[in-house]
């Protein structure tokens, strides 16, 4: 029955080319406008670290206190004060303060370059790299003790090694950062997750990679200025450039990561923070109580809002314009049924059942949802090539087709019309048999 | 023609006019609020500088593994590197004028702080972005000088960017907001504490942050250059030297020090038509996809239109031949659908006017929106009654061709 349907269907549909051309259409653009949206909001808010993410916690501590709150909400990154503390007390299985950075690679008697190149890079801790599995091409990453001894180590990114020594094994080789020789520890694969996570405040989207880093405590210790927001506290001023300065202000410049395992041990840890902000409040540094937060990444990144709020509001525009679309189905679809009222009821005396009736139309519904799929497969591929006018292109670039994308959108576009057709199926099943010939 | 009749047609086919009516209503909705996030983006993009854009160009620089803190000899050298460059570039052919500059409008980058009328910073305070820069920032950037003078080259210090010159020139808003009456100029003011001279007022100047806000034209000229790791100059090309004017300056900068960073995006001369065209990107963006979006909209809805009423004019042929073999004339029929699809859009309209404000409320609450203005909606109900209007045009034409002959076949 079903292939007899299909026939039907289609001399049906063939009938009315320009209905059936208005209905393909109107389907194919309300899908490809919300699937084109979706992909964007599907990959700005895809997990940066799968598998991992749900162990990384992003630990705030309320350092400003209740006058500089914004929605009761502590400071999104840590003051230098607060993170040294975190990180000499060492509760997580593994955790590291993090500031971004952007030294000079300095130009040597044999590079082609005269002018030096803008590096950019993040000063961190030696458990930044098993925390967050940097893959690694040669080498790996520096340990506790060159930490302690901050020692001038750097790991670099595949694309520097090739840049700076022609690729290969460059493990040992010096490189001058900023006038000061680093020994290459370790030469990371092509690493970019996104947004940039482990930078201060959920980090940004970018087309490319970190190329370097150096420890923490060495950059400290060198004063080398931090590249990122400074997050100063309202009212009072930004030490720009005073590296001493911003040390000792509360000013929020560092994130901080924590790796925890289990629901206990981020107990534990939320304990701990809330012990560390009494012991504070004790010492007479912080003069409320304990305002601390520990989310975890996913929802770190969701309170930080990494995907804009016009990117969302164009998303739900677009979601709109599918659902007008589907009205607009619906009624073309329940003009074109009732209009064959004379049909049905000869079928219907005939002997075809309600069931019958149903069921032809209903493929009918269907074979226009496939047909419009097919458009809105076309025409969101178009849409996703076309995002880059629309948006900046660290954004643009997070939109992918991907076969998941391409049967999503098929089934959204077959689910959305088989929905819209459900009434008007229902309103041609129920035409009495032989009404029409009645009439006349 | 009374409305009787059509109301009493319309009530046979109440699901499809329901449909309808509903689309019309989510249309509406949609494009009312569409249309007023382009018209505020729009309006952003239009908000005048007060600089003379037109051959103003822009460099953005760092001096590699520049000295941090305090000490008088680092800044010496940094202001050395910088008075240099400033002394290659006057000398360029195509260069008209040149400036050290920390930032300009739509920029991004900058510093605020708060000025007020007494050193016990009590009063009147007026939040302000600082521009520092030299006696040539001024008419480089071709602000409007309304009132007093520009900075002297005496008046020029340098060193590390703190707020706390003894003159500055000020934006009007900034004059208005501390001296209503009019007379800020030579008046003495405080930043953070520090007494400053008001010399000059500029009609308007921008502050470099791209958001709106209520001091977004609160801006203030300090007489300093900036030596820090970045270092900024503004460029006015000779009329319409522009481009050859950025090729030498890029040029002759790297030939008189290599060691400096100009690393694109940001990096590196830039014409202020290229800072605009980046700064508004997004707002670009966002309005061509809500356009796109509002020309399909209304496309799908009034192609819904024609469909639907082919559809009731093809299953009232008979009725329609009736008519008119009972005397209505070809217009008559052609009112007959102009005014039922008036009431249906009609109510639509109504409807979708309701939508369109819940919408808007529902997109307050959730995200950083304003207020949709009634005349947004009254506009956009207005569209859809001559959307519908125009749509329904042609299936109401070929209705009035109905031959009254029709009446006297049997299908």
């Amino acid at each position: 029955m079903f292939g007899y349907y299909l026939e039907l269907a289609v001399r049906s549909l063939r009938r009315n080319p320009g209905l059936t051309a208005l209905m393909m259409l109107t389907i194919g653009f309300g899908v490809a406008a919300s699937m084109t949206m979706y992909s964007v909001v599907h990959g700005l808010s895809a997990d940066p670290i799968p598998g991992k993410s749900s162990q990384l916690f992003m630990p705030q501590i309320d350092s400003w206190g209740p006058g500089d709150r914004f929605h009761d909400e502590p400071p999104d990154a840590l003051d230098y004060t607060d993170a040294m503390a975190l990180m000499r007390q060492h509760r997580a299985v593994r955790q590291s303060a993090i500031y971004p950075i952007g030294p000079s690679l300095m130009p040597t008697d044999t590079s082609r370059n005269r002018s030096p190149i803008m590096l950019d890079g993040y000063a961190v801790y030696s458990e930044f790299f098993p925390m967050l599995d940097v893959p690694f091409h040669y080498g790996h990453g520096w340990s506790a003790a060159d930490d302690a001894s901050q020692l001038p180590v750097a790991v670099i990114s595949d694309k520097l090694n090739r840049q700076v020594f022609g690729g290969g094994n460059s493990v040992g080789k010096t490189i001058d950062i900023d006038n000061h020789d680093y020994r290459i520890v370790g030469i990371t694969r092509e690493w970019n997750p996104q947004p940039r996570f482990f930078d201060v405040q959920g980090g940004y989207y970018s087309v490319d990679g970190p190329d370097v880093f150096l420890s923490f405590q060495h950059s400290v210790a060198i004063h080398m200025i931090s590249a990122g927001w400074d997050g100063c506290r309202k009212g009072t001023s930004d030490p720009q450039g005073d590296f001493v300065g911003l040390q000792r202000s509360d000013c929020v410049w560092i994130a901080y990561m924590a790796e925890l395992d289990d629901a206990a041990v981020v107990q534990r840890y939320r304990q701990y923070l809330d012990d560390y902000a009494g012991d504070q409040q004790k010492a007479g540094r912080f003069h409320w109580a304990p305002n601390n937060r520990l989310r975890d990444l996913p929802a770190f990144l969701v309170y930080e809002h990494m995907v804009p709020s016009n990117i969302r509001v164009s998303q739900l525009v677009a979601i709109g314009l599918l659902i007008v679309c589907l009205v607009n189905t619906m009624s073309l679809l329940l003009a074109k049924f009732l209009r064959r009222s004379g049909e049905i009821g000869i079928r219907r005396a005939l002997g075809a059942s309600r069931r019958a009736i149903h069921m032809q139309f209903l493929i009918e519904a269907g074979v226009i949802g496939v047909s419009g799929g097919v458009l809105g497969l076309l025409l969101t591929a178009v849409g996703v090539l076309c995002m880059d006018q629309v948006l900046s292109s660290a954004y643009a670039d997070r939109a992918h087709i991907d076969t998941s994308l391409l049967l999503l959108t098929l089934l959204t576009a077959v689910i959305a019309t088989l929905l819209a057709g459900i009434y008007p199926t229902l309103r041609a099943s129920r035409v009495p048999p032989a009404w029409h010939l009645k009439v006349q | 023609m009374t409305v009787h009749p059509i109301l009493a047609a319309l009530r046979l086919h109440k699901a499809a006019v329901l449909l309808i009516v509903l689309q019309i209503a989510l249309t509406l909705a949609i494009i009312a609020n569409a249309t007023f996030i382009i018209g505020q983006h729009i309006q952003r993009m239009n908000r005048p500088t007060g600089v003379d854009e037109k051959d103003l160009i822009r460099v953005s620089q760092q001096w590699p593994a520049a000295p941090a803190g305090d000490d008088a000899a680092a800044i010496e050298q940094l202001d050395v590197l910088q008075r240099t460059d400033l002394a290659t570039m006057r000398n360029l052919p195509d260069v008209q004028d040149v400036a050290a500059s920390t930032s300009i409008p739509l920029l991004g980058g900058y510093t605020t702080g708060d000025i007020t009328l007494h050193a016990s910073r009590t009063g009147i305070a007026v939040h302000v972005a600082y521009y520092y820069g030299d006696q040539h920032l001024r008419p480089t950037l071709g602000l409007q000088l309304i009132a007093g003078r520009d900075f002297e080259a005496n008046e020029i210090r340098h060193g590390r960017a703190h707020a706390d010159s003894p003159v500055i020139i000020v934006s009007k808003p900034v004059a208005d907001a501390l001296f209503p009456s009019g007379n800020a100029l030579g008046q003495t003011v405080y930043q953070d504490g520090n007494p400053a001279t008001i010399v000059g007022v500029v009609e308007r100047l921008q502050t470099p942050s791209r958001s709106d806000s209520n001091w977004a034209y609160h801006s203030v000229l300090e007489p300093m250059r900036v030596d820090d790791a970045y270092a900024g100059y503004v460029i006015r090309a000779r009329p319409g030297r522009e481009q050859a004017a950025m090729r030498e300056v890029s040029k002759a900068l790297v030939a008189v020090n290599p060691m400096r960073l100009m690393p694109e995006p940001w990096g590196g001369a830039h014409a202020f038509s290229e800072i605009r065209a980046k700064a508004y990107r997004s707002d670009r963006g966002i309005v061509l996809l809500m356009s796109v979006i509002i020309v399909i909209l209304l496309c799908v809805t009034a192609a819904g239109i024609v469909g639907l009423t082919s559809f009731w004019v093809d299953q009232r042929t008979r009725q329609i031949g009736v008519r008119r073999a009972l005397g209505a004339r070809r217009i008559d029929i052609l009112h007959y659908f102009l005014i039922e699809n008036l009431l249906i859009a009609g109510g639509g309209a109504l409807l979708g006017a309701l939508f369109s404000f819940g919408l808007n409320e529902w997109l307050m609450t959730h995200y950083e929106m304003t207020r949709l203005p009634v005349t947004c909606v009254a506009l956009g109900v207005l569209v859809m009654l001559v959307l519908g209007q125009a749509a329904v045009l042609l299936p109401a034409r070929s209705a009035s061709k109905v031959p009254p002959v029709v009446a006297t076949r049997s299908v």
